[in-house]
C-alpha cells in the first residue's frame, strides 16, 4: 500500500511539475496592439517565473499556464495597470514564488548584498594582510641608521675601501 | 633611506616571526563550509522542491462566480463558500489521474457528512466533468466550472489535483498540494479541522 | 558476459584505487621509494580496468542488449549509431562511469608525464587522485551500477530523450568533464603540498598546465552547451543561470583566477596560501556541482533524475573531501614559508584585484544558486532567483575586471608605472570612446548595451596594443616584427588570445541579448511578413519519417530586396518511443548576425506558429570562446613545460613585460 501511495505521488510529481507533452510546440500570443505597452508585457514576462515549469520564465515556456500567465499580464498591463501593480497581482496569487528577482526586504539582504559582502570581506582580508606584512618587517628590520651613523660609515669605506 | 629591499640576512628572522601566523582565520574556512553543508544536508533530507506554499493562508476566499456545469444547475460563487461554514475546496479535472485516485476519499468523506466539499472544475469541456461524475460518483456539494482556469489562478492553482480547507469565517486555512491520500488526511487535515471546530 | 566483466573490472579498479590512495602515502611519509612508485603502476592499472569497464558498456549499447538495465531506460533498436554511444554518458549511470574514467586519464597522464616531479610530491599526488578515485567508484558500484540486469530481458528500450539525441549534446558532457574532473589534478596537487609542507615556484609550475588543460576544456564544455540551448531550445536563448549551468560556471570561475593566481605563485614566489586555496576551491565547486545536479535537490532542466540516496552519499562524501581539504590548510597554511613581496601597484597588484573580483563574481553566483535552497532549509520560505539577479550582480562585479585586464599584462612585476601604462593605452581608449559614440549614434540604447560593447573593445585594444608593442610592431622592420610574433613565448601568445576571445565573446554577449528582434505570428503558406529589413515567406510545409520520429518541415523562403538570399527549413520533430516533441530551429549565420527560424503549432483557423530572431552578434559568442579555448591550447603547449625542472633566467627574455619606454 505504502509502495503504491508513493508511486502514485511520483506520478502526481511528474504530472503536476512537467509541462503536458507538446511541450515543445509553440503558438503564437496575441500580442497587445499598442507597442509601448506589448514592449512592457515582454520585459514583465522575463521576469515572472512558470510555476510549473523547470525554473524558467513564462516567455520561455510553452506550458498552458504560462500561457494563461502571459495573457494575465497583458490583460492587466491594457487594464492601466502600472508594472509594480501587475507584480503585485501575481504574487498576490503565487507568492513570492512566481518573481525571478526576489524583493529587496530583510529576508532577501543576505541574496542582494551577499556578493558585496563578499568583496568588502576580501578587500579588508587584502588590507589587514598587507598592513600586518608590513608591521612585521618593521619589527624584524634594523631601525635605519642615523645620520651620525650614515657619516660614519662613509668614512670607514672612504678609509678602507675593501 | 630605507629601502624595502630584505633579500639576504633579514629573511631568517623574518621567516621565523612569519611561522607563527594568526590561525584564526584560516579555521573559518572549513568551519563555513561545514555549516553551508548542514544547511544542504537538511535541505536534501526534508526538502519539498517542487511545491509551491500558497500565498493566500489566512486570507479570505477570492471572489468568484462560477457557471455550474452545462446541464447543471448550481454553479459556484465566494458566498457559498463564505455561508458554508468549515468546509473543503477541491480542484479537480477529468483529464487528471491522480484526481482519479483521491475520487474514493472524497465519496467517504461526503457520505459521511462532516464537512461539504466544493469543487472547482479546472479546465474541463462540458461534456467529459459530467461523464466522469456520473461514472465515478459526485462528492460536491457544489461545482464551479472553471473552463478558462482564470478562476483558478485567483486560487493560486498550478496544478491538479489541489484541496483547500476554509474555516467557518471564509478564510483560506491550509492547501494541500497534489494528491489527498488517507494518510494526508488522517494525519494533515482532520486534526486542522477539529482545532477549526473548537 | 560483458556487463559482468564491466562490472568485474570496476570492482577491480576500486581495490587498485585503495591501494593508489594510501600506500604511496605511506611511502612518501617513510621515504620508500617501493611504495611510492606503486603510486605510478596502480594508476595505470586503474586506467586500463576504467576503460574496460568503460568499453563493456559501450558495447551493451551498441548491440542494443537491453537485459541491461542501463541501456534497457536509455536506448533503443532504432536509435542512431552515434546516439547509441553517446547514450552511455547521456543518463546518470553511464556518466558516472565517464567521470572516474576522465579521472583514472589524468592519474595515468600524472604517472606518465610527471617524470620530473619529486616522487614524494608525485607518490601524493597521485594518492590522492586515487583517494578521489576510490570515493567516486564505491559511490558508482553501490548506487549508480550501470550493469545491473533485468530479468526478464524486455524486447525493446525506453529510448533516449530526444533532446539528447543531438551531436552537440553528444560532446557536450565528456568535455565538460575534462574539465570538471581536471580540476581534481590542482586540487590533488594542493593537498599534496599541504602534506609536504611546502609550495615552491616549481609547484605552481607543475599545476599550471593542467589547470590549462582542464580550463581549456571546460570552456569548450559549457559554450558547446550554451550552443545546443540555442539551437535546440527554439527561441534564441544560450545562457538562463540555471542552477545546473552555474554548477558548471562556478568551477570555471575559480579555474580562471587559479591560472592568474599561478602566474604570481611561478614567477614572483606570491600568493602562495592563496593558490593553494583556489585549487581546493576549484575542485570542490566541481563537486559540489555534482552534488547539486544528482541528489535532485534543484528543479532544472539539466537534473538527472532524483534519488535521495544518492543524494546522500555525495553529500556525505563532499563533506568528507573538502572539509576534510580545508581543515588540512587551514592546519598547514599558517605555517607554510612567507611569500614575496611586491607593490600593490604591479601586476601582481593587478592580478591580486583580478583574483579578487573573480572570486566575488563566483560568490555572487554561489549565494543565487544556494540561496533558495539555503532560504527553505531555515524558514521554509520559497523564493525564485532567476536572470534578472545574476545580470544585477555578476555582470557588474565583471566589469571592472574586464576594464582591467586591458592594463595588466602591460604593468611591470614588483612595481609598475601606472602613467606609463596609461599613455600606451590612450590610443584603446580612443577607440572604445569611438565605438561608444557611434553605438549611441546608430542604436540609441540601452545604455547597459553600449557600456558593455565599449568594454569589450577597449578590452581587444588593449590586447592589441600589448601584443604590437612585443613585437615591436611599427618599431622595426614588419619583417622583423613577423619574427618576433613567431618566436613569441606561447603563454604569451596564449594570453594574448584568451583576452582576445574573451572580449570577442563579451561583445557577442550583449548584442545578442539587447538588440535580438524577435517576431512570432501564425503564418499560412505563401504568406509573408517583413523582420529586420529581410523578407519572410513560409512557402511549403511536408510531412515525412525519419529513423525514429516523425517530422514536419516547413520551408521559408528569405528574400533581401526581392532577391532571395537563402532557404530555411525548421522542423519539428515526434520521436515515436517516448512521445516528445522537439523543435529543430534553422539558423542562418554569417559574421555579424544570426536568423533564426522555428515552427510550432497549427493555428486552429489554418496556418503555422513561426518564431523568427533576427540575433545580431551571436556567432561572436561561439567565435570568441573558441580562441578562448585556442590560447589555452597555445599556452600549453609553451616550451617550458617540456623541458624538466624550470630553470631560472638570468637574463631578461622576452616574456618579461615591456618597460614603458617614456621611463629613463
Amino acid at each position: 500500500m505504502r509502495t503504491l501511495a508513493s508511486i502514485l505521488v511520483v506520478m502526481l510529481i511528474i504530472i503536476l511539475v512537467l509541462s503536458p507533452s507538446s511541450a515543445w510546440a509553440f503558438g503564437a500570443d496575441e500580442a497587445l496592439q499598442d507597442p509601448g505597452l506589448e514592449a512592457r508585457a515582454l520585459t514583465i514576462h522575463d521576469e515572472l517565473r512558470c510555476p510549473v515549469c523547470q525554473g524558467q520564465a513564462i516567455s520561455d515556456s510553452n506550458a498552458e499556464l504560462a500561457r494563461d500567465l502571459r495573457r494575465i499580464v497583458r490583460e492587466r498591463i491594457a487594464a492601466g495597470d502600472s508594472d509594480g501593480a501587475v507584480f503585485d497581482y501575481l504574487t498576490d496569487r503565487y507568492g513570492d514564488f512566481i518573481l525571478l528577482r526576489p524583493p529587496v526586504k530583510p529576508t532577501n539582504y543576505v541574496l542582494w548584498f551577499g556578493p558585496a559582502a563578499v568583496f568588502v570581506v576580501g578587500t579588508a582580508g587584502l588590507i589587514i594582510f598587507i598592513t600586518r606584512r608590513r608591521k612585521q618587517r618593521r619589527d624584524i628590520l634594523p631601525t635605519p641608521l642615523t645620520y651620525e651613523e650614515q657619516q660614519e660609515l662613509k668614512k670607514i669605506r672612504r678609509d678602507d675601501p675593501s | 633611506m630605507n629601502k624595502e629591499n630584505t633579500d639576504g640576512r633579514n629573511d631568517v628572522a623574518y621567516e621565523n616571526a612569519n611561522n607563527r601566523r594568526n590561525w584564526f582565520p584560516y579555521i573559518l574556512i572549513p568551519i563555513a563550509f561545514i555549516i553551508i553543508a548542514g544547511i544542504l544536508a537538511w535541505q536534501l533530507l526534508t526538502g519539498t522542491p517542487d511545491k509551491i506554499p500558497s500565498a493566500l493562508i489566512d486570507k479570505p476566499v477570492p471572489q468568484f462566480a462560477l457557471p455550474p456545469i452545462p446541464g447543471w444547475e448550481k454553479g459556484l460563487t465566494n458566498k457559498d463558500i463564505e455561508e458554508g461554514g468549515i468546509s473543503l475546496v477541491n480542484v479537480f479535472a477529468s483529464w487528471c489521474g491522480p484526481c482519479r485516485v483521491e475520487h474514493p476519499l472524497l465519496m467517504e468523506i461526503s457520505e459521511e457528512n462532516s464537512i461539504p466539499i466544493w469543487g472547482l472544475n479546472y479546465k474541463d469541456q462540458k461534456e467529459d466533468s459530467r461523464k466522469w461524475l456520473s461514472e465515478f460518483g459526485n462528492p460536491y456539494k457544489q461545482i464551479g466550472w472553471d473552463i478558462t482556469g482564470r478562476v483558478g489562478i485567483n486560487w493560486g492553482v498550478y496544478g491538479v489535483p489541489e484541496t483547500f480547507v476554509i474555516d467557518d469565517r471564509g478564510r483560506i486555512i491550509y492547501k494541500h498540494i497534489g494528491l489527498l491520500s488517507p494518510k494526508d488526511w488522517k494525519e494533515k487535515i482532520v486534526p486542522l479541522i477539529n482545532s477549526l471546530s473548537n | 558476459m560483458i556487463a559482468e566483466i564491466g562490472h568485474l573490472s570496476l570492482i577491480i579498479a576500486l581495490s587498485l584505487s585503495l591501494i593508489q590512495g594510501t600506500l604511496p602515502l605511506i611511502g612518501a611519509w617513510k621515504v620508500n621509494v617501493p611504495l611510492m612508485s606503486m603510486s605510478r603502476s596502480a594508476a595505470a592499472g586503474q586506467f586500463i580496468f576504467i576503460s574496460l569497464a568503460l568499453a563493456c558498456l559501450m558495447y551493451c549499447y551498441v548491440t542494443s542488449d537491453f537485459s541491461v538495465k542501463n541501456v534497457f531506460e536509455n536506448s533503443h533498436s532504432a536509435k542512431p549509431l552515434i546516439y547509441k554511444f553517446t547514450a552511455v554518458w547521456g543518463n546518470h549511470e553511464g556518466s558516472m562511469v565517464l567521470w572516474v574514467w576522465i579521472l583514472a586519464f589524468y592519474g595515468i597522464a600524472i604517472a606518465g608525464l610527471g617524470t620530473n616531479l619529486p616522487p614524494s610530491l608525485r607518490a601524493r599526488v597521485l594518492a590522492i587522485q586515487g583517494l578521489i578515485g576510490m570515493g567516486f567508484l564505491v559511490f558508482l558500484i553501490a548506487t549508480s551500477n550501470p550493469f545491473l540486469r533485468l530479468d526478464p530481458a524486455p524486447l525493446n528500450g525506453r529510448d533516449l530523450n530526444p533532446l539528447l539525441q543531438d551531436p552537440g549534446l553528444a560532446f557536450h558532457p565528456p568535455l565538460l568533464y575534462f574539465g570538471y574532473v581536471g580540476l581534481s589534478v590542482a586540487f590533488s596537487f594542493a593537498v599534496a603540498a599541504l602534506i609536504e609542507g611546502k609550495i615552491d615556484p616549481a609547484w605552481a609550475r607543475w599545476v599550471r598546465p593542467w589547470t590549462l588543460l582542464s580550463w581549456s576544456a571546460l570552456t569548450a564544455g559549457i559554450i558547446l552547451g550554451s550552443w545546443w540551448a540555442y539551437y535546440e531550445l527554439g527561441w534564441g536563448g544560450f545562457w538562463f543561470w540555471d542552477p545546473v549551468e552555474n554548477a558548471s560556471f562556478m568551477p570555471w570561475l575559480m579555474a580562471t583566477a587559479l591560472l592568474h593566481s599561478a602566474i604570481v605563485a611561478e614567477k614572483r614566489d606570491a600568493l602562495k596560501n592563496w593558490t593553494v586555496l583556489l585549487a581546493i576551491l576549484g575542485f570542490s565547486l566541481s563537486l559540489m556541482g555534482t552534488f547539486l545536479v544528482r541528489s535532485g535537490m534543484l528543479t532544472s532542466v539539466h537534473s538527472f533524475a532524483a534519488d535521495p540516496a544518492r543524494g546522500v552519499f555525495i553529500l556525505g562524501f563532499l563533506i568528507i573531501v573538502i572539509g576534510g581539504a580545508l581543515s588540512l590548510y587551514a592546519w598547514r597554511a599558517p605555517n607554510m614559508k612567507a611569500s614575496g613581496r611586491f607593490r600593490p601597484i604591479s601586476r601582481e597588484g593587478a592580478l591580486v584585484i583580478n583574483n579578487l573580483l573573480l572570486v566575488t563574481g563566483c560568490a555572487s553566483v554561489l549565494i543565487g544558486t544556494l540561496y533558495p535552497l539555503v532560504l527553505d532549509a531555515i524558514s521554509g520560505t520559497k523564493v525564485s532567483v532567476g536572470p534578472p539577479f545574476f545580470e544585477s550582480s555578476f555582470v557588474w562585479i565583471m566589469a571592472p575586471l574586464i576594464l582591467l585586464a586591458a592594463a595588466g599584462p602591460l604593468m611591470s612585476w614588483k612595481r609598475a608605472d601606472v602613467l606609463g601604462v596609461g599613455q600606451r593605452l590612450i590610443v584603446a581608449f580612443g577607440i572604445a570612446a569611438l565605438t561608444a559614440i557611434l553605438l549611441v549614434a546608430l542604436k540609441g540604447g540601452p545604455w547597459g548595451a553600449i557600456l558593455g560593447l565599449t568594454i569589450a573593445t577597449w578590452l581587444i585594444a588593449g590586447v592589441a596594443t600589448e601584443f604590437s608593442e612585443r613585437i615591436k610592431l611599427f618599431r622595426v622592420s614588419f619583417l622583423s616584427s613577423l619574427q618576433r610574433a613567431k618566436f613569441l613565448p606561447r603563454s604569451a601568445l596564449g594570453m594574448s588570445f584568451a583576452h582576445a576571445g574573451l572580449a570577442i565573446l563579451i561583445a557577442g554577449a550583449v548584442g545578442a541579448t539587447n538588440w535580438q528582434i524577435e517576431n512570432v505570428q501564425v503564418m499560412k503558406i505563401g504568406e509573408s511578413v517583413s523582420v529586420a529589413g529581410y523578407d519572410f515567406t513560409l512557402s511549403n510545409v511536408t510531412t515525412s519519417d525519419g529513423p525514429n520520429y516523425t517530422r514536419q518541415r516547413g520551408e521559408v523562403l528569405i528574400k533581401k530586396g526581392g532577391k532571395i538570399v537563402d532557404t530555411l527549413y525548421p522542423e519539428k520533430r515526434k520521436y515515436w518511443v517516448q512521445g516528445t516533441d522537439t523543435t529543430e530551429a534553422a539558423i542562418r549565420t554569417t559574421w555579424l548576425a544570426d536568423i533564426y527560424v522555428a515552427i510550432g503549432d497549427p493555428s486552429p483557423g489554418g496556418g503555422l506558429a513561426v518564431r523568427i530572431y533576427y540575433n545580431p552578434l551571436v556567432p561572436w559568442i561561439w567565435l570568441g570562446a573558441l580562441i578562448m579555448v585556442i590560447g589555452g591550447i597555445i599556452s600549453l603547449t609553451d616550451r617550458k613545460y617540456r623541458i624538466g625542472a624550470p630553470k631560472r633566467s638570468t637574463q631578461q627574455s622576452i616574456s618579461d613585460p615591456i618597460e614603458s619606454h617614456s621611463n629613463q
